[in-house]
């Protein structure tokens, strides 16, 4: 089990012994933080390998490799996987390992709950991936849905009975998310070190605060949108069918409330992780740090207000549509706020460019790129034709992959010394930020290019006009693809290699905060009483003036 | 739409200087690829289409309008990290700076983002204002999306048909067929029965679909539209220039998603009269399929496939 990468400490904190006692019955946070990465590492690799027949399919023109009911399979798992079992249970886990060890808590406030979200994760993922896996390697059923992530009606009801797996599956992760959106909220409002005031937690715990509260806002209308096509499914409404009085539009509606604060879920824990990450290598203090959480917040508010800008073909009245557009473009004020402040932390500070800083570093620029695309899709008529294109591909990988992917990949470089005790391969990592970052902009960078010369995306097959650049973006979505691979070892090795340097207590030269005053390894427990908070030695979170 | 030919020229500069750009930055490529075989399809295609109408070459110009301030702002902001990344790094023996805060650049960079969204905000309206009307229109042509072909007919001569994808194209689009795209004129993008239309006439397209959601989408005439059961959207082209243009399905409709493509001739006006003319005589063109409105509506009308 890669699980028992922590398992050898060689401290003496009484961890309880055995897989089931250890693992199984797991209430420390640490233990869940571990598990929470190493699900999310090995649904990426998961969702990596569709990406791969997708690209692989999409590398010449012509059918090669499946048939087009297949590859709308791989499409609508590879988001399904990525979204939900990679990203959401990294920052997940993130939150679980650093939230307690940077606000000076002995552990989340809820842990039996935290044990059971974490454990309905492979349930859940179990039976969202079951009709795939049954048709794969046993050719029983139809495979797995096909009609997109976004489960649009008709289409999704036109799976068979795999539909049922997918809502019953989504209702899982939905409830696991629930639960650890509540957990973190305790948390950081009530198990907060005295003196460890709001406007002084470091930003990314502020991210989470603000991520949990959307996340319980809109996974219920989640589970009511998949419930009312559960039931016209398989009970005869007519929730979302124009023939019994419904409409399908109406679920885009719905889904899309769900979908944008959904988007961001994913989004604003990495803008605190790249806040931490910044100041630390700069070597100087976040700029602004009350602006950067007030823009946090400002996103996040407005996320509830903009859904239908991924409907603005749907035909909506042109009042409904200049709505949309003006409100969306608002959001790139407060994320301006964010990219410039994290420019001007750099401004005069004294940087060094260790990997976690590197791939912070990427995530600013090619997080921007993204950002610089989605202000383009939120011009209405401009998105008459963008939308639906590989334009559209272009833009959320470049905000998901480049953005929380890289976010992730940088926080798990800083602060894996603070897990393991051990420092990482640094050149390693470094070849791994150079690979990543030059394949992904050749995987992703000419989508841009496809979609503007009119290739819409979710096609198996295309016109010889489209072949070039779909063969440029398959060569770099492999390279990408492999390069991960180096990710997983040089994260293995870490955790394992006794050879390597051992860490120091804070790790990182310029890094400030309560996190880097326990022990590396992290001992199992910390804070067991709370740390007395040294106002300038706290995080970024410096508001004195 | 008075300062239309002002944009219009606006636009053009920059379409020059992309093109520039391009030409520079492909140079290479272009050479590699100017073998006789690669001539006849535009590869490496890098932006959208000015289309062939008002309305899309107005999308096209508020496409490169935002494209540019994308640019401009990019350039700024990486270019300030970038000289950061240079200048301020510790081994060339920087020292840290304590401040954290400039409430003056703070302001600026939020009332100044806020000037250029109204700046971009405000053309975007007007385009959306002027394709939102399709009053006036001379003819009206009803779009049905089916799983996977589009069913056209003209509401006021009653002509209709379906248009699915050509057979030469279907045959080596088949997984394993052995044949090679690079073979088939247009492929995936040519139809038994295109859509025909007049030129230099405001055509209104109603839109709706059998089953389930598709979109109508010929990217030259510069917009697309869901296609949705039970809904009935509805837009508008006014195309001055006769020629064939080519579109494909963009909402993802099932398996054969990739495969219904839409073209649209546009014809002179007393071409297409002379054609339309010929559709509607019952024994004309039985065997293509085309039926009178009053002959077998139900039949045309079926959803080929469980909706």
């Amino acid at each position: 089990m890669a699980h028992d990468a922590t398992a050898h400490h060689d401290d003496h904190d009484h961890k309880p012994h055995g897989f089931v006692n250890r693992w199984l019955y797991a209430t420390n946070h640490k233990d869940i933080g571990t598990m929470y990465l190493v699900f999310s590492l090995v649904m990426f690799f998961l969702g990596g390998l569709m990406a791969m027949v997708i690209r692989a399919e999409l590398m010449y023109p012509g059918l090669q490799l499946v048939e087009p009911e297949f590859f709308n399979q791989m499409t609508t798992m590879h988001a399904l996987v990525m979204i939900f079992g990679a990203v959401m249970p990294a920052f997940v886990g993130l939150a679980n390992w650093m939230v307690p060890l940077m606000v000076g808590a002995p552990d989340m406030a809820l842990p039996r709950m935290n044990n059971w979200s974490f454990w309905i994760m492979p349930f859940a993922f179990t039976v969202l991936l079951l009709p795939l896996a049954l048709k794969v390697f046993f050719g029983i059923g139809g495979g797995g849905p096909a009609g997109g992530w976004t489960l649009y009606p008709p289409l999704s009801l036109q799976g068979g009975d795999n539909v049922a797996f997918t809502i019953f599956a989504v209702h899982m992760m939905g409830i696991s998310s629930i639960m650890g959106a509540i957990n973190i909220i305790a948390t950081i409002l009530n198990m907060r070190a005295p003196g460890m005031d709001l406007l002084k937690m470091p930003v990314f715990v502020w991210s989470w605060l603000i991520t949990a509260f959307l996340l319980i806002a809109v996974m219920p209308v989640l589970a009511g949108a998949v419930t009312m096509l559960l039931t016209d499914k398989f009970f005869g409404t007519t929730f979302f069918s124009a023939t019994g009085g419904g409409d399908p539009v109406m679920f885009q509606h719905i889904f899309w409330f769900f979908g944008h604060p959904e988007v961001y879920i994913m989004i604003l824990p990495a803008f605190g992780v790249v806040s931490e990450i910044i100041p630390t290598f700069a070597r100087k203090p976040l700029f602004g740090y009350q602006a950067m959480v007030y823009a946090i917040a400002s996103i996040a508010f407005l996320s509830f207000i903009v859904w239908a800008h991924h409907m603005f073909t749907v035909g909506m009245p042109l009042g409904g549509e200049l709505f949309f557009m003006y409100a969306t473009m608002l959001i790139a004020v407060p994320t301006g706020i964010k990219v410039f402040n994290w420019v001007f932390t750099m401004w005069k500070g004294s940087m060094t460019f260790e990997t976690p800083m590197l791939f912070a570093l990427g995530f600013v620029i090619l997080f921007t790129i993204g950002g610089f695309s989605g202000l383009m899709l939120a011009i209405v008529p401009a998105d008459f034709q963008y939308h639906d294109t590989y334009f559209v591909v272009a833009h959320f990988h470049y905000v998901l992959v480049t953005g929380a992917v890289f976010s992730i990949m940088a926080a798990t470089y800083y602060w894996l010394p603070k897990w393991t005790g051990r420092m990482y391969n640094e050149s390693l990592g470094n070849w791994h930020f150079w690979l990543s970052t030059i394949f992904v902009n050749l995987l992703f960078f000419p989508q841009h290019f496809l979609g503007l010369a009119g290739m819409p995306r979710r096609i198996p097959d295309y016109n010889v006009a489209f072949a070039d650049w779909n063969f440029v973006s398959s060569i770099g979505g492999f390279g990408f693809g492999l390069s991960q691979l180096l990710f997983a070892y040089i994260v293995w090795d870490c955790a394992r290699n006794k050879s390597l340097a051992k860490a120091t207590d804070q790790v990182w030269e310029g890094a400030r905060g309560l996190e880097w005053t326990v022990s590396s390894p992290a001992p199992y427990h910390s804070f067991v009483t709370p740390p007395v908070i040294d106002d300038s030695k706290l995080a970024h979170g410096d508001v004195s003036h | 739409m008075q300062d239309f030919p002002r944009r219009r020229r606006m636009g053009e500069t920059m379409k020059r200087i992309g093109t520039m750009m391009t030409r520079l930055a492909f140079a290479a490529s272009a050479l590699a690829f100017s073998l006789p075989g690669f001539a006849a399809v535009d590869r490496w295609k890098l932006n959208m289409t000015p289309g062939v109408t008002e309305v899309s070459q107005q999308v096209y110009d508020i496409h490169m309008i935002i494209l540019w301030i994308c640019i401009v702002i990019g350039v700024l902001v990486f270019g300030a990290m970038g000289y950061a990344i240079f200048k301020f790094r510790k081994s060339k023996g920087a020292v840290a700076e304590k401040w954290s805060h400039n409430d003056k650049a703070e302001v600026v960079l939020t009332v100044v983002p806020v000037l250029i969204l109204i700046a971009m905000a405000w053309p975007a309206t007007k385009v959306l204002v002027n394709m939102a009307d399709t009053r006036d229109a001379e003819m009206t042509i009803e779009i049905t999306g089916y799983q996977w072909k589009w069913g056209y007919r003209y509401v006021d001569s009653g002509v209709r048909f379906i248009s699915s994808l050509e057979r030469n194209s279907d045959d080596t689009r088949q997984l394993g067929s052995g044949m090679d795209p690079n073979g088939v004129k247009n492929y995936l993008l040519d139809v038994d029965r295109p859509l025909v239309i007049p030129a230099d006439t405001k055509v209104r397209f109603v839109i709706t679909a059998g089953d389930v959601i598709h979109a109508w989408w010929v990217p030259k005439l510069g917009w697309k539209q869901d296609a949705i059961p039970g809904i009935i959207n509805d837009q508008w082209t006014l195309v001055k220039e006769p020629g064939i243009y080519r579109g494909q399905c963009a909402e993802l409709c099932g398996k054969d998603h990739g495969f219904m493509p839409i073209v649209v001739e546009v014809k002179p006006k007393a071409e297409f009269a002379q054609w339309l003319a010929a559709q509607q005589a019952p024994a004309a063109a039985p065997a293509e399929g085309a039926t009178p409105d009053t002959a077998e509506p139900a039949a045309a009308d079926a959803a080929p496939t469980q909706g």
